[in-house]
């Protein structure tokens, strides 16, 4: 997700479209991207962290969280 | 001397960017994404475009490329680099470049002739402009927007490593008007209009552009 401080301006556009569909109510809406992947039990959690960290997200502006299913 | 232009599937203006560094009077080595040789240069360019589509960020997939290891590397040994667009992009994400460019605000993609300011002419890509000088070139981008937290943009400024700002208007948002900057020696520049469009009138707006690829030589010469 764009760090809390990052201007989200697609974002602000899908806010300012759910106000044109009569949508009352949603104060905010910041837009982000979603992983899933597919991994042997043998990639611990730190692994999935520097995944995050070094080439999914890019830590300037973007905050991460890793969860397993 | 001999000045390197990178092509990484997706890039656009690589082309134009050889045109800029032999009018300059150097010679032009295409140089190529999936490969660790950087064939002997003096000096690279990294070029706009859409490398790798721009999937997941602009730059992203570019910056971790066979040939960016072997760029990375000669950028910390004092090799200058330049970084125009896409370029600038790849820079950021590759950690040779602070801060990171994120989509427009106002989401358009601004395509226009635009005037810059040059702020810093000591870098290794400046020497033949002048400081306080105004140039014009052609700024097209939908993801240039430069951000970076307080710390940083204050460290910027206070070393004078913003080397390029909006002139006349800030055309996407960036923080305070920032085109381009510098790295901490002033041997990697990045920025988001693009100098080597404006090097012939015959295309371009002027031929101020070409001030960037003529410096570089009198920089690698003295280095």
């Amino acid at each position: 997700m764009p760090k809390p401080e990052i201007l989200d301006p697609q974002g602000q556009a899908v806010a300012g479209a759910l106000v044109r569909l009569g949508v009352d109510g949603v104060a905010d809406v910041r837009q982000g991207k979603h992983f899933e992947l597919e991994v042997d039990d043998s990639v611990d959690d730190e692994t999935l962290h520097r995944i995050a960290g070094q080439l999914l997200a890019n830590p300037v502006i973007e905050d991460w969280v890793v969860t397993r299913a | 001397m001999k000045i390197g232009v990178i092509t990484f599937p997706g890039t656009l203006d690589d082309v134009d960017a050889l045109r800029a560094v032999r009018y300059s009077g150097a010679d032009p080595v295409e140089l190529w994404h999936a490969d660790h040789d950087l064939r002997g240069v003096d000096a690279v360019v990294v070029p706009g475009g859409f490398s790798y589509g721009d999937y997941l960020r602009a730059g992203a997939i570019a910056s971790i490329a066979p040939i960016m290891t072997e760029v990375v590397a000669a950028a910390r040994g004092g090799m200058p680099v330049l970084g125009i667009c896409n370029g600038f992009q790849i820079l950021c994400e590759a950690g040779l470049l602070p801060g990171a460019l994120v989509r427009n605000a106002g989401l358009h993609f601004v395509c226009r002739d635009q005037r810059l300011r040059v702020d810093n002419a000591a870098t290794a890509w400046t020497g033949d402009l002048a400081e306080g000088q105004e140039i014009l070139v052609p700024l097209k981008s939908g993801e240039g927007r430069f951000v970076a937290d307080a710390p940083t943009l204050e460290r910027l400024e206070g070393e004078g490593r913003v080397v390029f700002r909006y002139a006349g208007g800030n055309p996407n948002g960036a923080l305070s008007d920032i085109a381009g900057i510098a790295s901490e020696n002033g041997r990697v520049v990045g920025l988001m209009p693009h100098p080597e469009h404006a090097i012939d009138t015959l295309t371009g707006p002027s031929v101020d552009g070409l001030a960037l690829f003529t410096s570089v030589l009198k920089a690698t010469a003295a280095a």
